[in-house]
């Protein structure tokens, strides 16, 4: 079934409440997080609507102003890649939380660990048996025409069969309501750190409205990972240690990896800090050569052995891959993990979940076209400019085509592109996911204005699987954008799930 | 502690410490320029350029504010605050989440203030602009003590500030050693007794020195405040002294040996300045006696790498 999307509605009308501070709040199609399609709000947002509309507006831009201030002493900042001012930026924070209720969360979390699940178990069946491809559930041509699909982790043990120990899904909210999964982030997903300072944030802003709503803690976050990370340990190493591996200073989430390895109290090191020798990972300290067992990697396959993968890394260590395969240390996530992270396997994923699970997909997928079908590839075409178009191996909002808000000669270019390479592209529909309130206006007028948001939850999967309630909730900024990420103008913003 | 990690703090301490001295340094001469003195300004200016290890790409032109221009805030100059600052700071963000919140922020606010700074024109105040950052530097070395565990890092820290000190000082001795002491060892008017009080200050040891010795300058005991005081903390031996005693809390806390060549040589060095005797330094080579500390110094420096650094694997593996 090919839905029509329509892009924003032409019926567009003012929310009952009555306060000035909201007189920008406008509903359309899309869901509405804070009110219903009537215009009333929903009750898990009551308190939160009174006391922002009841704060003078001098007291609300100074809290905002203390929060912004806040971020920026801490130095809580990312990288833009392509720019050579300014790198450095602050990640926009929005002062009003977003509000989960118990039992949205609930159902969002069994979906999640069904989903996660069945993709370990799809990695471990790829790269072993096979036995989802002998038995045709999926094309063998999709799997092996993966850019990130690893052939040397075939046939390879690792640590409890966990490949995906650390997952950050986005997932949107449709119009009807229904939480769905856009993308499942299987490699190195980022933007824990935001989550757990903007609630350290958020609960210094607003103690007791925090403190009266009953709000699930996060802050378990970091010692969850550690315990994951440990329980993947090497057979034989009861005290692994354990290190995070990262790129350097010059990475777009350089800070988030500091503040991890400080909140877990390991080391962070970089490439030239390991060296291998006899398939034995060391790390080079003043106390001569320490063995390290695990290593929670924020660096990507491509570029974390010169020798197995690209020869021109300098951030990765020579070697690494054939200590992994001797078994001498874990590597978290596994290799190969984006494989099943693939736009065009994601079309797959509730079939991978109905093979091994034996369940129907508590979570849906977005539609997704896959340009290697003609018949899909020839409605995609013709219908460009309501579609969005992804290369299937990027992330981070890089290499799409949003349908609606393109020129002629974008949709031509990727016209060419899809025809060139079809295995290259996905189409989806342009989707009208929900929207959250968010302060906006100038330090003299705030208002209270709508904005498009998704969700990021974080997985943890080493013993067992743990969710902290809530995730990421990132923001399209810009009035009318449907794009969340950090570097094309996204915030974020505080995520609550209640206790009720 | 990683020996990258153990790497960064150690240079982010010397290059503090350089750009201290360098700050020093200049606001020191300036206010001797002020003064009609039988020092030429090209003799003067030179013995900078040489106390500071004549800097790559710095002369002598015959204009001392473009030599002040170039040694302040030219960040194009290894030689000037500037870099030495910057260079700090990149260090320090290589270790970020080593060092303490406040430790941070403070280099940062000084990393702002250098790199903002306009170039040093004839109207500058440098007896303004030269305190400031000063201020900014002692301020970064309070908040370090109080604010850091004094575990092995800040111990990586006082080895790097020790070791860049024992350096400067040492340099400073030889250069005046040559100029004064041995030039015109008997002279003992006004000129000689500004640029004496220039040496000390340049240490900030003239109150000090006041205080052990009386205003009365001798060059004998200067040359013995500054090379063999126990207790005053640019003297080189104080300086070795606070070497000695982060190598031994590093070694063991790193769990080394205290044997091995390393200790031997610091050792030994600090040894020979305890037992120095001033009249016996001053009756040998002295300049030679001054280059063998410096060599020794820098031997220290190759051996903390050696040991803790830049180590063969094979070498590790085998102890």
């Amino acid at each position: 079934m090919y839905s029509e999307t329509t892009p924003a509605s032409m019926e567009e009308q003012k929310p009952q409440h009555g306060h000035p501070s909201l007189s920008e709040y406008f509903l359309d199609r899309s869901y509405d997080e804070m009110f219903d399609a009537q215009g009333v709000v929903r009750p898990h947002y009551e308190a939160l609507l009174s006391a922002f509309t009841r704060l003078p507006k001098e007291e609300l831009v100074r809290r905002k102003q203390s929060a912004d201030l806040s971020f920026l002493m801490q130095g809580i900042t990312f990288t833009v890649y392509g720019r050579e001012e300014g790198t450095e930026r602050i990640f926009p924070y929005d002062l009003l939380p977003r509000i989960v209720t118990a039992a949205e969360w609930e159902r969002v979390e069994r979906g999640l660990t069904q989903r996660i699940t069945a993709l370990n178990l799809f990695l471990r069946d790829v790269y072993n048996e096979g036995k989802i491809l002998s038995d045709g559930c999926i094309p063998r041509e999709i799997v092996y025409s993966c850019r990130h699909f690893r052939r040397e982790m075939r046939g390879l043990q690792v640590p409890r069969n966990i490949y995906i120990a650390v997952t950050g899904s986005d997932l949107l909210r449709l119009d009807n309501g229904e939480f769905v999964v856009l993308e499942d982030n299987l490699r190195v997903p980022s933007g824990v750190s935001y989550m757990l300072t903007n609630r350290r944030v958020m609960k210094r802003t607003f103690p007791q409205l925090f403190g009266a709503y009953g709000v699930r803690p996060i802050e378990h976050y970091t010692q969850a990972l550690l315990s994951t990370m440990r329980s993947l340990a090497p057979e034989g190493r009861p005290e692994p240690t354990i290190v995070l591996l990262t790129p350097g200073i010059y990475n777009s989430a350089y800070f988030e990896h500091t503040y991890l390895a400080r909140q877990m109290g390991i080391e962070l090191v970089e490439g030239r800090d390991l060296v291998i020798h006899d398939n034995i990972v060391y790390m080079r300290t003043t106390a001569g050569l320490k063995r390290v067992d695990v290593i929670y990697r924020r660096v990507d396959d491509d570029f974390i052995d010169p020798l197995a993968f690209r020869s021109d890394s300098i951030l990765g260590v020579a070697g690494l891959f054939n200590a992994y395969r001797a078994g001498n240390v874990t590597l978290a996530n596994a290799f190969g993990t984006g494989l099943a992270d693939d736009k065009a396997l994601y079309a797959y994923v509730p079939a991978i979940i109905r093979y091994y699970l034996n369940e129907e997909p508590l979570l849906n997928n977005v539609e997704t076209y896959l340009m290697t079908d003609p018949v899909q590839r020839q409605h995609t075409l013709a219908n460009l400019d309501k579609l969005v178009v992804k290369a299937v191996g990027e992330s981070g909002g890089y290499g799409m085509l949003i349908g609606p808000k393109s020129t002629q000669a974008q949709r031509e270019e990727f016209k060419r592109l899809i025809e060139a390479n079809p295995r290259n592209y996905i189409a989806q529909p342009t989707l009208e996911f929900s929207r959250a309130p968010c302060l906006m206006g100038s330090p003299e007028s705030p208002q209270i204005e709508p904005r498009h948001v998704d969700l990021r939850p974080y997985i943890l999967y080493g013993d067992k699987v743990t969710i902290v309630p809530g995730g990421l909730t990132r923001v399209a900024l810009p009035k009318g954008s449907l794009v969340v990420n950090s570097s094309q103008g996204g915030g974020s913003k505080d995520t609550w799930v209640l206790t009720d | 502690m990683l020996s990258r990690v153990a790497d960064s703090l150690y240079w982010m301490s010397r290059y503090l410490e350089r750009a201290e001295h360098t700050v020093r340094l200049l606001d020191v001469n300036m206010g001797l320029m002020l003064d009609r003195s039988g020092t030429s300004a090209e003799g003067r200016w030179q013995r900078v350029l040489a106390a500071l290890g004549n800097p790559a790409g710095l002369t002598w032109k015959g204009d001392h504010i473009q030599l002040i221009r170039s040694l302040t805030f030219d960040g194009n100059n290894r030689g000037s605050i500037t870099s030495s600052i910057v260079a700090a700071r990149e260090n320090a963000r290589q270790v970020r989440d080593e060092l303490s919140t406040e430790q941070w922020q403070r280099l940062n606010r000084l990393y702002y203030q250098v790199t903002e700074s306009r170039p040093i024109d004839s109207g500058t105040q440098l007896e303004e602009v030269l305190p400031a950052i000063l201020d900014g530097l002692h301020l970064f070395q309070g908040i370090t003590d109080t604010t850091m565990n004094h575990g092995e890092g800040w111990q990586f820290i006082q080895m790097g500030r020790s070791i860049e000190r024992a350096f400067a000082t040492v340099m400073l001795l030889d250069i005046y050693y040559r100029d004064f002491f041995l030039a015109q060892p008997s002279a003992s008017d006004t000129s000689q007794y500004l640029e004496w009080i220039g040496l000390l200050r340049s240490c900030t040891a003239f109150e000090a020195y006041c205080h052990v010795y009386t205003a009365d300058m001798s060059h004998e005991w200067i040359l013995e405040f500054l090379l063999l005081n126990p207790d005053f903390p640019h003297s080189v031996r104080y300086s070795i002294d606070s070497l000695r005693q982060a190598l031994l809390s590093v070694c063991q806390s790193s769990g080394r040996l205290s044997t091995d060549e390393l200790s031997r040589m610091a050792g030994r060095l600090q040894a020979s300045l305890h037992f120095a005797e001033i009249s016996e330094v001053l009756q040998q080579d002295t300049a030679a006696y001054l280059s063998g500390i410096l060599r020794q110094c820098h031997q220290i420096h190759d051996l903390i790498y050696g040991s803790y650094i830049h180590y063969s694997v094979q070498a590790a593996l085998s102890a």
